[in-house]
């Protein structure tokens, strides 16, 4: 294989035959320089996890690129404030980064609260340059948080401090500073949702179906999430997690710090929201919630069916490539592309765990390419050799499928339409479908 | 949307709210992707190379493909050499690019990474080049990293053989890849033997041949080009700020005269860029182009009573917006609030100038650089105006405020096609009075009550 790096040979994996025996990926490990990897950093992370917060304000303590790229990045929706689509930055200067850039902070929290004095949450990113120039970012939080009485939370993510899994946990630790002076008596039968961040309105969606199912939700991180709901999450008794990459961690503390349980779910496909929404309320032991949940999920299968039967005529026997964040996610697309008769040749992501590979492993025919932290070479190489139809992934994926003649479907911020839940399912099949067998690539195989 | 914005006029001196300017590394990548078989480095954490990608991603609809030298806590404490060399070698071994261009990050300048001499102590393939530019994300903006790797290439690449070679040499600044078509099409109907860079016709708008080769695509300035440069008898470059500083290198270096021009938008400015063409072909202005011309301004005359006196926000790069503010004063339009993120204050006599000259009293508009979308937005809550035209992030002033917008610049992340069509030439100019008078007679459509709602306009 040319285009493979001998650093890069344990990040690749083959499924062969004699598979099951558990896989070994190396995956959570840093990026290989010049090898073009589709990750973000450390502040990406932490920004992607806590940007959905909606009457927050984030302060971006750095250069200005820092905020500006992730300016309105996610495409969460807000059923409240929108305080949280704004870019706040002290966009430091060559004499601060000379002289340090505390005294500018500072005079930058004075000014956002002079203009604004109802502001009930103020989280302040520190990026790569103040971890080297060394700006005292908690101090300033402490200081701030004191005069004026309202959580200034620092949330320390300099880029070069390991990768994208690092800054999800920063992230996590800012919300446990948010929510460890609330603690309080739990409440039974309620839950929180975890590592859901709104996007196209997927929090309200899974909402939704606990609301018929009986079951009181919370507080959702962090998708349309908003302080005063976040100072009860710490009364739910059960929290689940369904983005466990990012989520998996607060859950953990939560249960260190609350005693919450939590189980992870996922709400992509119709057997993954069947199998959640019933694990969710046994776990409760709310056997009323469960009896809701079966027959609210058979109905919901039965309308399906017609639906998936027309749409697997015209899809059956593609030939499907993913390459997301999350290894959670990549189980759940390979289970609903199995739906609808479409083999995932090739299934990647950019954070997976150990046993999240493993799981993949198992659900993937032989010769299935298997690889973490993929950069554009490899995916081309792959998809060509697997004849993929059509790739999931996100914004840097799009073009370069489109390029290669491979129809697409973003998972991640750019969509417009939800892709959980059973409304998803209706979602993803028609936009794989429109994908797949739109008439604009006979065009590009006639040349 | 946007509710948080006060109507008193914030004296902000020490946050920036939404800005209005992006950082170096970025304006240092897209210079080398306009650069035939280049791979852009990022000499940083993963994230910068991450999010310029991104950016350049959704602005073009391309893929944009650069490297990074992915710095862990212990390069950012012992430096970046060993991260750039590993990089190096990694990327002729996969991409086997013809060069790498290497640019720094806030973080790899601050930690005092000396590529410059790194580079000299690489192994590099014999026919392989590296080269850097310095782009420290605390100084400037994104605009100031495009000027400073132009420059990184000419360093590197550039030769004075003392033999002229009767080209002229085209710096466009920051343009689309469909402006670099047409401004390479008026300087051949001129007659100009040219070498034009960056380019980025063919590489941030490949055509789609099925031929999956996005990141050889034979596009981009050629390697001999940039070394030509040197030998140019005479260079036009265009936009003060993407190009000012590398014209004056070339002239420095090389002895190169040159004519700094404002980005040929509209009549008059594409005009100049003709006249200067002319002055050295010697050569009449072709038929065709006088009657683009002569269409232009048929069509500024046919609809004039819908731009005039409509009174205009225009922000962005300080170059596009110079000369988008000529277009509207050409269309009568008054240029309200003029915006740009850049901190030149130089920036602000030259629009006060151009206002001067179409009669517009400086009671009437204000203009201010180095500042941020949250001050327009605060301007408009004080005095709307009737339209926005700039980048696709006013689009959230323009829902608050319920006013018409024009998307132009960089970047345009929620609009198709537009990179690949032409804003500058006259050709642009049809295409953008067509856009900026839809968008006025959408809205008096919209507006109008049934007894004035009329097919005939």
């Amino acid at each position: 294989m040319g285009n493979i790096l001998d650093a890069r040979k344990n990040s690749i994996l083959f499924k062969d035959d004699c598979g099951g025996q558990g896989s070994g990926i190396c995956c959570d490990s840093d990026s290989v320089s010049g090898a073009v990897s589709q990750r973000a950093c450390v502040y990406c992370g932490a920004r992607v996890v806590l940007n959905p917060i909606t009457d927050a304000y984030h302060i971006i303590h750095g250069p200005i690129g820092c905020s500006s790229y992730t300016w309105d990045i996610r495409g969460s929706l807000t059923s409240g404030e929108d305080i949280y689509r704004n870019s706040f930055s002290t966009d430091l200067q060559e004499t601060d980064i000379i002289f340090g850039g505390v005294r500018k902070l500072e005079a930058a929290v004075d000014e956002l609260m002079n203009a604004h004095r109802s502001a009930k949450l103020i989280f302040i990113y520190a990026t790569c340059i103040v971890g080297v120039i060394g700006d005292d970012v908690d101090a300033v939080c402490r200081t701030k948080s004191a005069q004026y009485e309202i959580p200034v939370i620092p949330v320390k993510s300099p880029g070069f401090s390991g990768n994208k899994s690092t800054g999800y946990r920063m992230a996590c630790d800012a919300i446990m500073e948010v929510l460890c002076p609330h603690k309080t008596e739990k409440k039974h039968g309620t839950i929180n949702i975890l590592g859901d961040f709104n996007l196209a309105g997927e929090m309200w969606i899974i909402k939704n179906y606990f609301k018929k199912i009986g079951i009181e939700v919370i507080c959702g991180f962090t998708g349309d999430a908003r302080y005063d709901d976040m100072c009860r999450a710490p009364g739910a008794s059960l929290n689940i997690v369904q983005c466990a990459g990012s989520s998996t961690y607060l859950a953990q503390r939560m249960e260190e710090e609350f005693g919450i349980p939590y189980i992870k779910v996922s709400f992509f496909g119709v057997e993954d929201t069947t199998a959640s929404l019933v694990r969710v309320a046994e776990a409760l032991g709310d056997e009323a919630a469960r009896e809701k949940a079966v027959m609210f999920c058979m109905e919901e299968t039965e309308k399906l069916q017609g639906f998936l039967a027309k749409y697997t005529k015209s899809l059956k026997g593609k030939k499907a490539a993913i390459y997301v964040g999350g290894g959670f996610k990549a189980i759940s697309l390979i289970r609903q592309f199995a739906v609808v008769g479409i083999q995932t040749v090739l299934v990647g992501t950019q954070t997976g765990k150990k046993e999240e590979y493993e799981v993949i492993e198992s659900l993937v025919d032989q010769d299935t390419v298997i690889l973490d932290d993929a950069n554009p070479a490899e995916l081309e190489t792959f998809m060509k050799e697997k004849g993929a139809d059509i790739l999931v992934g996100g914004v840097k994926e799009r073009p370069l499928a489109y390029k290669l003649g491979v129809a697409f479907c973003d998972h991640n911020h750019e969509r417009k339409h939800p892709l959980a839940g059973f409304e998803g399912v209706y979602n993803f099949t028609r936009e794989i479908d429109r994908s797949i067998n739109n008439p604009v690539w006979e065009y590009v195989k006639v040349l | 949307m946007l509710e948080l914005t006060p109507k008193e006029i914030m004296e902000k001196r020490h946050i920036t709210i939404n800005p209005c300017k992006t950082c170096e590394p970025v304006g240092a990548m897209f210079c080398a992707l306009g650069v035939e078989n280049c791979m852009p480095h990022s000499h940083g954490s993963q994230g910068c190379c991450s999010y310029h990608r991104t950016v350049l991603s959704r602005h073009f609809k391309e893929p944009a493909l650069a490297s990074s030298s992915s710095f862990t806590e212990g390069a950012s404490v012992f430096g970046g050499r060993s991260n750039i060399n590993t990089a190096v070698k990694n990327i002729f071994d996969i991409y086997n690019p013809d060069i790498i261009a290497i640019h720094t990050t806030c973080l790899s300048e601050t930690i005092g990474d000396d590529v410059g001499s790194y580079i000299l102590d690489m192994e590099i393939p014999d026919d392989k080049k590296v080269l850097f530019a310095s782009t420290p994300s605390y100084e400037g903006s994104h605009i100031q990293g495009f000027s400073n790797m132009v420059i990184g290439f000419m360093k590197y690449l550039t030769k004075k053989t003392g033999a002229p070679n009767g080209k002229t040499a085209i710096f466009p600044g920051w343009v689309n890849p469909g402006d670099d078509r047409e401004l390479k099409r008026i300087a051949a109907l001129m007659g100009a033997h040219y070498i034009y860079f960056p380019d980025h016709d063919g590489t941030l708008d490949h055509p789609m041949d099925g031929k999956n080769d996005y990141f050889h695509p034979h596009a981009g300035t050629p390697l001999a080009d940039l070394e030509a440069l040197g030998d140019c008898e005479k260079l036009i470059s265009m936009g003060t700020y993407c190009s000012q500083e590398p014209s004056d290198y070339m002239k420095r270096q090389f002895g190169t005269p040159y004519a700094n021009i404002p980005l040929p938008v509209g009549v008059a400015l594409t005009d100049r860029y003709v006249t200067e063409l002319r002055k050295i072909t010697k050569q009449e202005v072709p038929k065709e182009l006088e009657d683009e011309r002569g269409r232009l301004i048929d069509l500024m005359l046919d609809s004039h009573q819908y731009t005039y006196k409509k009174r205009v926000a225009i922000y962005g790069d300080p170059d596009i917006v110079y000369a988008f503010t000529s277009l509207c004063l050409e269309l009568s339009m008054i240029p309200k609030y003029v915006i740009t993120g850049t901190p030149k204050e130089s920036w602000v006599k030259e629009i006060t100038a151009l206002m001067n000259q179409y009669g517009v009293d400086e009671s009437e508009y204000v203009v201010k650089a180095d500042t941020d979308l949250f001050y327009l937005h605060q301007l408009i809550k004080n005095e709307g105006v009737d339209m926005l035209l700039g980048f696709s992030y006013g689009k959230q002033i323009a829902k608050a405020e319920d006013i018409p917008m024009v998307r132009m610049g960089f970047p345009v992340l929620d609009r198709y096609g537009n990179p690949i069509q032409a804003t500058v030439g006259y050709a642009g100019g049809i295409r953008y009075v067509e856009k900026i008078v839809d968008a006025l007679m959408d809205r008096q459509d919209r507006d109008a009550l049934d007894e004035d709602f009329d097919v005939v306009m």
